[in-house]
């Protein structure tokens, strides 16, 4: 589809505000030999029944419906693995249901989550996702992630996922970044920010402290991207609660969480790259017609929209998102954001999809340090931090699990809990990591709205989770 | 001995003959850091899937014949009429009838050229493709959209004419069978079972 008409241009509307109140994590990891996922699982909606201050047992009596987030059955060698975690959650005879978008997976099961407790059909819903990404060698594992392509058209040519990506990463390198060193260190920056805040999340897969030059010096994966510009591959649970309101002042009477308000919006794009077609970029509130009209110009071989520079998906999740709760400058009006950072570049892409930037000038929120929890360059609170959780790349992607875990992170910003849940020695201690001397606290200060972009492979699907403190709300009616 | 599973179509059923799976047994997996103790088990399994190309089998038939068919809305009602598909597709997407099959072969050979390319060192288990992979994205005039292939001769770059190769010895009937080298290349230069 390349133009819309009325009906598909239509703003979502949620028929009752819905509030998420807790979110719980699990340690991730490369591998788990010693543990099953319903025990991932459990670690993490037992996490979220702690930051109510409530026993499991009390949490799961408001529970109505359950909507399981977990992509890839093949890994796990197990059809209905819902099914199995519901049992084991002790959540039958409940109705439940399997969500799988790719990588979107996590924020495609909020987004099922929350329509249910919009829709008045449960007032008080479980969100949970996992990955077991572990049980096959890594070979066949990279097989397996190939199985996401279309299997005739792409899946043959290698068995490797990261080729048919990494060609509009080249693209974006050849047109927006002009192959320059400058763009190039700008990429490796974005990892070695991610690596380090790694550092500070007792749960993260990947802490590192390194530098521009290591990431430059690691192997080529597929040029110009390297082994660390690559997100992690990893196992672990993410859970939300999302409900109602009178639930919401029910679950959090004794809790230091006030309910937020939640709202997801999705958008899609062709499942082949080679299927997209040209049409004119859809603008966010905070963009003009005006700004891209001699873009060819500005960028010789960018004309083509989205072409292979472009996640139409994630443009038209923000357009539907930011119009739904009246977000008119996504800079402005955001405190944190987290964002599907698969590749160091296809984060910067990202950035522009969502608006931080207009379309062409994703870097700049590198470079000008607005994307730090401190800018570098001013010593002062960044402008609009990003992934401080360490990301896909420094913190995990256990693809189910991924867009939930974004959503307890920007959660804890605006619950002002991140330094609890982050830096209490018991959870360091939980996940047998060793929590550094120079451990910093990220929390954002004041933080009221956040964001979190869950996206699926070559942008096939994206979700925009966007998260309010009730009182700082943008639209009355949203 | 065994013989690899062979299906055929026979009243509109499938036909198996040979071996489709073999079978292996379990292993135990134990920790050696804590006396051996049980972990985890071992699942061999060896399986062979039986894949319908449906309306599309066309296109992967024409291969090795030397054609890249694409398909094209002949549709006087669709809004997009006279677009033409490479990945071909049965049905058009915009109007939802059967679209007419196109032989763009010709057109191939005049007009492609490189959109994007990836160079991959890597690759899964099952790959039968020589490393690095050469990923290239193809545009063509007057197609709206942009094929994925692979490079197999030269270097690629952005821009860079390319022709199509088809793999008429011992075609694979994937889309494997479909290559590409830089406009110019000759005959000898191509791999083994390729030709123009």
């Amino acid at each position: 589809m390349i133009t819309f008409t009325q009906q598909q241009s239509k703003i979502p509307k949620l028929m009752r505000p819905v509030y998420i109140v807790t979110a719980g994590v699990s340690k991730f990891d490369r591998a788990f030999p010693d543990k099953r996922t319903e025990e991932l699982c459990i670690d993490a909606f037992t996490m979220a029944s702690d930051m109510l201050d409530m026993e499991p047992a009390e949490l799961k009596g408001y529970i109505h419906t359950c909507y399981y987030g977990h992509f890839a059955d093949h890994f796990g060698d197990q059809l209905l693995g819902e099914a199995v975690i519901h049992d084991r959650l002790g959540l039958d005879p409940l109705g439940n249901i399997g969500v799988k978008t790719g990588g979107a997976t996590g924020g495609s099961t909020l987004w099922e989550a929350v329509k249910a407790v919009a829709s008045g059909y449960s007032d008080c819903t479980l969100a949970m996702g996992w990955e077991r990404m572990d049980e096959v060698p890594t070979d066949e594992g990279n097989f397996l992630i190939s199985c996401a392509a279309d299997k005739d058209w792409e899946s043959p040519l290698g068995h490797i996922y990261t080729g048919y990506y990494a060609v509009m990463a080249q693209k974006y390198w050849q047109v927006f970044g002009k192959e320059e060193d400058s763009f190039r260190r700008t990429m490796a920056e974005i990892s070695v920010k991610h690596h380090n805040y790694a550092r500070f999340n007792p749960y993260a897969q990947g802490p590192m402290k390194i530098t521009i030059d290591d990431v430059l010096k690691s192997p080529v994966v597929a040029y110009p991207l390297r082994a660390l510009d690559a997100c992690l591959m990893s196992v672990g649970a993410a859970c939300a609660i999302i409900c109602d309101e009178e639930t919401a002042i029910k679950l959090t009477q004794k809790s230091k969480n006030k309910p937020l308000r939640i709202w997801v919006s999705a958008g899609s794009h062709t499942l082949r790259p080679a299927d997209r077609r040209d049409m004119e970029i859809p603008l966010l509130p905070n963009e003009t017609k005006e700004q891209y009209k001699d873009f060819g110009k500005r960028f010789p071989g960018g004309e083509r929209y989205p072409g292979f520079t472009g996640f139409l998906a994630a443009r038209m999740a923000a357009w539907y998102g930011y119009r739904m709760t009246g977000i008119t400058n996504p800079m402005e009006d955001l405190d944190v954001v987290e964002l599907h950072d698969a590749f160091t570049i296809s984060d910067i892409q990202t950035y522009e999809d969502i608006g931080l930037r207009p379309y062409g000038y994703g870097r700049d929120y590198v470079e000008s340090g607005d994307c730090y929890h401190i800018n570098p360059k001013t010593g002062k609170p960044g402008r609009l931090p990003s992934n401080l959780s360490g990301g896909l790349i420094g913190c995990m992607h256990a693809v189910g699990a991924t867009g939930i875990m974004q959503v307890f992170e920007i959660a804890c910003h605006l619950w002002n809990r991140w330094a609890e849940m982050h830096g209490d020695e018991k959870y360091w201690k939980r996940c047998k990591r060793t929590k550094p001397d120079d451990w910093t606290n990220l929390q954002v200060k004041d933080a009221k709205r956040a964001m979190a972009i869950s996206h699926a492979g070559v942008g096939s699907h994206v979700t925009a989770t966007i998260l309010m403190d009730a009182d700082s709300l943008l639209k009355k009616d949203a | 001995m065994s013989m690899f599973g062979q299906v055929y179509v026979k009243n509109n059923q499938y036909k198996l003959k040979g071996d489709f799976h073999e079978l292996t047994p379990n292993i135990p997996i134990r920790n050696a850091d804590e006396g051996w103790r049980l972990m985890g088990v071992t699942n061999p399994r060896d399986m062979t899937y039986i894949h319908a190309y449906g309306g599309e089998a066309i296109f992967f038939e024409s291969l090795p014949k030397g054609k890249l068919v694409s398909s094209r809305c002949d549709n006087p009602k669709c809004k997009y009429k006279g677009s033409i598909w490479m990945p071909f597709r049965i049905y058009c997407p915009d109007c939802l009838r059967p679209m007419a099959v196109f032989d763009m072969t010709d057109l191939a050979k005049k007009t492609a050229r490189i959109h994007t390319f990836m160079v991959c060192e890597r690759s899964g288990a099952f790959n039968i493709l020589d490393k690095p992979i050469k990923f290239i994205n193809i545009e063509f005039d007057g197609v709206v959209t942009i094929l994925m292939s692979y490079l197999l001769v030269g270097e690629p770059k952005i821009g860079m004419r390319v022709v199509p190769i088809f793999k008429k010895v011992d075609p694979t009937y994937t889309i494997l069978d479909l290559s590409w080298v830089p406009e110019g290349t000759k005959e000898e230069q191509l791999p083994i079972g390729f030709s123009f």
